[in-house]
């Protein structure tokens, strides 16, 4: 079911999953008690501290696109069960309350849309479906989006938000982090903008394939990134934790991002951004074209 | 010298129990030429009843088992020369993956992979073949190398996975797995890979995107380690031995999901029970997967592996 139609049918559940859908929030940083239509209206970032609500991918869609130009590609996509994997709970099962809980299909939301009127190829990550895990459809919906991409001139633009590999899909889901990578290799060589967001927490496979493949890294404040989460380095290794660890702000000191861009500010630095990059490309394109012919990119894309 | 006796499986018992039982009657001279050609078929028989038909703990115990053949007893029993490089030029030399150039016979050749040591100093000194980035970051300067010079590549993997450390996460832990993954589709030689015992996770896969993938018999190839698996989803590591049931990790499940392209049978049932009769094996495979990727001409050869690995995955569309 396509987006537009979700919405019409008033089935955008996010504002009651992600921000407690009262008239009143209480910000779980500061305790500051918000008036939830005009938190909205902040893109769920707390006015008094920064604080970044999570919010699902459709909140994204309604901050960073021009209106109504957000059209949802592949979204009928969802996982198989091919290893049959059951733990506590069946892999089907984990996957039915998923698709209930979000309304969506799998852990990301891809389309097209506009942006500052740029055309874009979008894909957003949905945290609320299974911890935003990769597996095959994943992996397949961002090879989508960055052939989007490359067949429609496009910038590409993916918001992640993931603990990283499926654990369900196991090698499968392994695959996928060299599947999105040769989609990303492509895109690049096309010589069209990849632009990373991360959001938190962008952690293990995610984080070690596209989500740091990005021509320009942009991190929302204070989310959680790196490739080992906190927990498992502190238990295997014993080592004492430096003072925000793997946060975006330690990421920006250590030279890993390009940026830290408050959720408010995000679509007005993508536009300045995509404006930039983007205003050479046709001329690119047609160079690379020229000079590669087939050779770079390839018949597939 | 190690104890080699607590080196051994429970389960492998009694072949090195008939094997130090022929042994000792070979050193007593208690047996003639035809008994103990008999005593070694019989042995051999042993070999392939207890490597055969075993759970998917007991190859987990066999891709990590102390005395399996590392990366440095390949290169030691299949090159005529080797000459190791390191460094990463940016940051230092992390000996959990060691890289070189090779000479096989007449074929010269990039070679890398993770190093677990074939001993305790050694495995200590290797980091028990978990790399950080500047592992990562050196092999990719190799890559480069292999592509600027023609030369095939041939990648060993063996890895519990990428180091899990504070200092390795300041130095961009993902991003150098994620940079492996991304330059790997734009390398313009032939690309070998052959997982040899543990291909743990993206410190395993930052080596393994290639034209070619082999899995030895007992290796396993999976997307977190059995223990971590078990520790997150069963709550408790004591589940390892199901966790690895299910998460279908042998060399079997991975060539069903089409993710390799050949299971290499191990000679004499385990690699360990034979190391220069694997490396032999291993080496004829080599020398054979190089020279037809050779014929296959470099662009399409690039679009291949991009159309291979794209290809990969399961999922259902309405
Ligand atoms: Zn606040």
């Amino acid at each position: 079911m396509n987006w537009l139609k979700r919405a019409k049918q008033g089935i955008k559940t996010w504002r009651k999953k992600e921000v407690p859908d009262g008239l009143w929030e209480k910000c779980p940083s500061c305790g500051e008690i918000l008036y939830h239509k005009e938190l909205i209206r902040l893109t769920s970032v707390c006015p008094k501290c920064d604080f970044h609500f999570r919010i699902n991918p459709s909140a994204y869609i309604d901050i960073l696109t021009d209106q109504s130009t957000f059209v949802e590609t592949d979204g009928g996509i969802r996982s198989a069960d091919p290893l049959q994997f059951r733990d506590s709970k069946k892999y089907t099962e984990r996957i039915r309350i998923s698709r209930r809980k979000t309304g969506r299909n799998s852990a990301i939301l891809t389309g097209t849309a506009k942006l500052n009127a740029h055309p874009v190829s979008l894909a957003i990550m949905d945290f609320s479906f299974m911890g935003g895990s990769m597996g095959s459809a994943v992996g397949e919906k961002i090879i989508r989006a960055a052939r989007q991409a490359i067949s429609g001139r496009m910038p590409l633009v993916i918001i992640s938000a993931s603990g990283g590999a499926r654990m369900q899909e196991s090698i499968l889901s392994l695959m996928q982090m060299a599947k999105t990578s040769a989609a990303i290799a492509a895109v690049s060589r096309a010589s069209l903008p990849y632009i990373s967001i991360l959001t938190n927490p962008t952690t293990g496979g995610v984080a070690a394939s596209f989500a740091f493949q990005g021509d320009i890294i942009i991190a929302e404040p204070k989310a959680l990134i790196g490739f080992t989460g906190p927990r498992v380095i502190r238990e295997t290794v014993g080592e004492e934790l430096p003072a925000g660890f793997q946060r975006s702000e330690f990421l920006l000191e250590h030279g890993m991002i390009d940026m830290i861009t408050s959720r408010r500010e995000l679509k007005k630095t993508l536009g300045f951004i995509l404006d930039s990059l983007m205003c050479g490309v046709s001329t690119r394109v047609e160079e690379n074209y020229q000079e590669n012919d087939r050779k770079t990119i390839s018949l597939i894309w | 010298m190690e104890n080699q006796d607590n080196k051994i499986l429970d389960f492998e018992k009694p072949v090195y129990e008939m094997q130090n039982r022929i042994e000792q009657l070979k050193r007593e001279g208690s047996v003639n030429a035809g008994e103990l050609g008999r005593l070694m078929e019989k042995l051999n028989e042993l070999e392939g009843q207890v490597y055969k038909d075993l759970s998917a703990w007991e190859r987990v115990q066999l891709a990590r088992h102390p005395l399996r053949p590392t990366i440095l007893d390949y290169i030691d029993a299949i090159c005529d020369e080797f000459e190791e490089l390191h460094g990463d030029r940016l940051f230092g030399d992390d000996p959990a993956v060691i890289a070189g150039i090779g000479r096989i016979d007449k074929l010269r050749l990039m070679i890398y992979g993770h190093a677990k040591g074939r001993n305790t100093q050694e495995r200590i000194r290797h980091n028990f073949g978990m790399a950080k980035p500047e592992g990562f970051r050196k092999i990719l300067r190799v890559m480069r190398m292999a592509e600027k010079f023609r030369l095939p590549v041939l990648s060993f993997i063996d890895t519990p996975g990428a180091y899990p450390g504070v200092g390795a996460e300041e130095r961009g832990q993902p991003e150098a797995i994620a940079e492996n993954l991304k330059q790997a589709f734009n390398i313009k030689t032939p690309i070998l890979v052959i997982v040899i015992g543990e291909g743990g996770s993206g410190g395993a896969l930052a080596l393994a995107v290639g034209d070619r993938t082999f899995m030895m018999e007992h290796a396993i190839y999976s997307v977190i380690s059995p223990e971590g698996c078990a520790a997150i989803l069963w709550k408790s590591r004591e589940k390892a031995p199901e966790a690895a049931a299910s998460l279908r990790l042998t060399a079997a499940d991975c060539l069903e999901f089409g993710v390799i392209d050949g299971i290499l049978r191990e000679v004499h049932g385990a690699a360990h029970r034979d190391p220069q009769g694997n490396a032999a094996m291993i080496k004829e495979k080599i020398l054979d997967e190089v020279e037809a990727l050779g014929r296959i001409n470099p662009d399409s050869m690039l679009r291949q592996r991009e159309e291979k690995f794209l290809a990969m995955g399961i999922f259902e569309e309405d």
